[in-house]
């Protein structure tokens, strides 16, 4: 069996997390909740980093390990790349305050 | 479960015999600096503070040397001060002997000895009688509940998360079951993460302390005006493909485990219950390992993604690399690889129980990767501005 080479922690979680360098185009086989999904990248992922798994709408909240760990500064579509570029932590945020 | 330690007369248990040469101000490094030098089986450290405190900032870096000086894992320590410094070197002497009425404590005051050879030559003289007594001591078998265990992720990056802390954080289930002692820390690490560790607390007091303390980190973070993220996470968290605070926390909080929480201490306050317990530090590497081991943990597990050297010049500091890529390319600093969770070779539970095994080994001898490279990394959690 081909070595898994992306996780997703808990099954609601909207990101998988890459264990590989992998291209934009690159169909990726995951598990959720040990169910077989098959995903077509749209941008380089780099090891470490996020994709989404379903589309995120701007403003809602990204999830990853069962737990919001920010929220999305725009529309993303499944198989896009989602760091710093595309959305945004909600805690610490002393430039928030007014 | 045992390991082979040294059994000081108090009943604390050491995992070390150091020699520490130790200066209570800045002034007194370069002297601290020469008297380890001259003296082969000693060990030392600088910092940059001491003076020019105010009373509760100068009081917890007092705090810090005097853990360090009482420490299980030191035999002796000759303490270097100045003499016209805010935290007081006879102060901090005085206190290490009055906890530990059998350890042997040197105290060497530059102004007093009449300047820098003069304090040296003290120094070194007595340095040299302690390394010469601390030779006789032998190991004993001992419980391996008298561990106290000080856990901590630096150099983060995405797979900290997913392996190398969840990995800890079994090691550190095991041994809390074997009746020792596990230390979480890094408060702002916990930020977004909270509920996970404040909700295990053995009571409402210990889960109020726990949302306050992490509260309380967020606002003086917030009053700065700016985003945390750049300063924490840092650049090279963000690279390793963490976005948030909240990301990493979560990644982080596994270090703790699943056990309960005991108590919420502050920085390099004594560890006095068994257990998992919670100090309140910052997320900076150094002085977050500063705190873990003035508190008293005689041993230190230390994840990293992005690879980091560091360690404790008196508390044996194992490093985990949560990936096999770093772990590969950085074989001078890394004890252990945890990478094998990423690619499915290992379990959690099987790395757990090797970062356990390790532990062990260490804790009976076995010398960690920093230590041999010499690390001396001492950092005091400042607060209040300096005068």
């Amino acid at each position: 069996m081909e070595k898994c080479k992306a996780i997703v922690m808990k099954s609601v979680d909207n990101v998988a997390t890459a264990v590989e360098d992998l291209p934009a185009g690159y169909e990726v086989n995951f598990t959720v909740n040990g169910e077989a999904v098959a995903l077509l990248l749209k941008d380089n992922i780099p090891f470490g980093h996020k994709f989404a798994i379903k589309p995120i709408t701007q403003t809602a909240k990204v999830m990853k390990y069962g737990e919001p760990i920010g929220a999305a500064s725009e529309n993303i579509e499944a198989g896009r790349h989602v760091h710093v570029h595309n959305m945004g932590g909600l805690r610490g945020r002393g430039d928030l305050q007014a | 479960m045992e390991f082979m330690g040294y059994c000081r007369p108090d009943g604390s248990v050491g995992i070390r015999n150091h020699v520490l040469v130790m200066p209570t101000v800045v002034c007194a490094n370069q002297v601290a600096r020469g008297i380890s030098l001259n003296v082969k089986g000693t060990t030392w450290f600088e910092h940059q503070h001491g003076c020019s405190q105010l009373a509760p900032d100068a009081a917890q870096t007092a705090r810090a040397l005097i853990g360090h000086g009482a420490h299980p894992n030191v035999y002796g320590v000759i303490v270097v001060g100045l003499g016209c410094e805010v935290v007081r070197a006879q102060e901090v002497a005085a206190e290490i002997k009055k906890r530990c009425p059998y350890k042997p404590v040197q105290l060497v005051i530059i102004q007093d000895e009449g300047g820098s050879y003069r304090a040296i030559q003290a120094g070194a003289t007595a340095a040299h009688h302690m390394v010469l007594a601390a030779s006789l001591l032998k190991r004993e078998p001992v419980d391996a509940g008298q561990l106290i265990l000080g856990t901590e992720c630096g150099g983060s990056d995405a797979c900290s998360g997913i392996a190398a802390n969840p990995a800890l954080g079994a090691a550190s289930d095991l041994l809390v079951d074997l009746g020792g002692t596990s230390v979480l820390a890094e408060t702002p690490e916990l930020i977004g993460a909270e509920h996970i560790i404040a909700e295990r607390a053995v009571n409402e007091e210990v889960r109020q302390k726990c949302y306050n303390t992490i509260k309380a980190f967020e606002a003086s973070a917030i009053a700065m005006g700016v985003d945390m993220r750049g300063g924490n996470p840092t650049p090279g968290n963000i690279e390793g493909g963490l976005s948030s605070i909240e990301e990493k926390s979560l990644g982080c909080v596994y270090k703790g485990g699943s056990r309960p929480l005991q108590a919420v201490i502050d920085w390099a306050e004594a560890i006095t219950k068994k257990g998992l317990i919670y100090m309140d530090t910052p997320g900076n590497d150094i002085e977050q390992l500063t705190g873990m081991v003035a508190g008293g943990c005689q041993i230190a597990v230390f994840t990293t993604g992005r690879g980091t050297p560091t360690g404790s010049p008196i508390t044996p500091t194992i490093k985990v690399a949560s990936n096999t890529a770093m772990y590969e390319k950085m074989q001078d600093n890394m004890d252990i690889n945890a990478g094998t969770v990423v690619t499915g070779d290992e379990t959690i539970e099987q790395v757990g129980q090797r970062i356990l095994d390790e532990m062990l080994a260490v804790a009976s001898g076995k010398l960690t990767k920093a230590e041999v490279l010499g690390h001396n990394d001492f950092g005091i959690w400042r607060i209040a501005p300096t005068m």
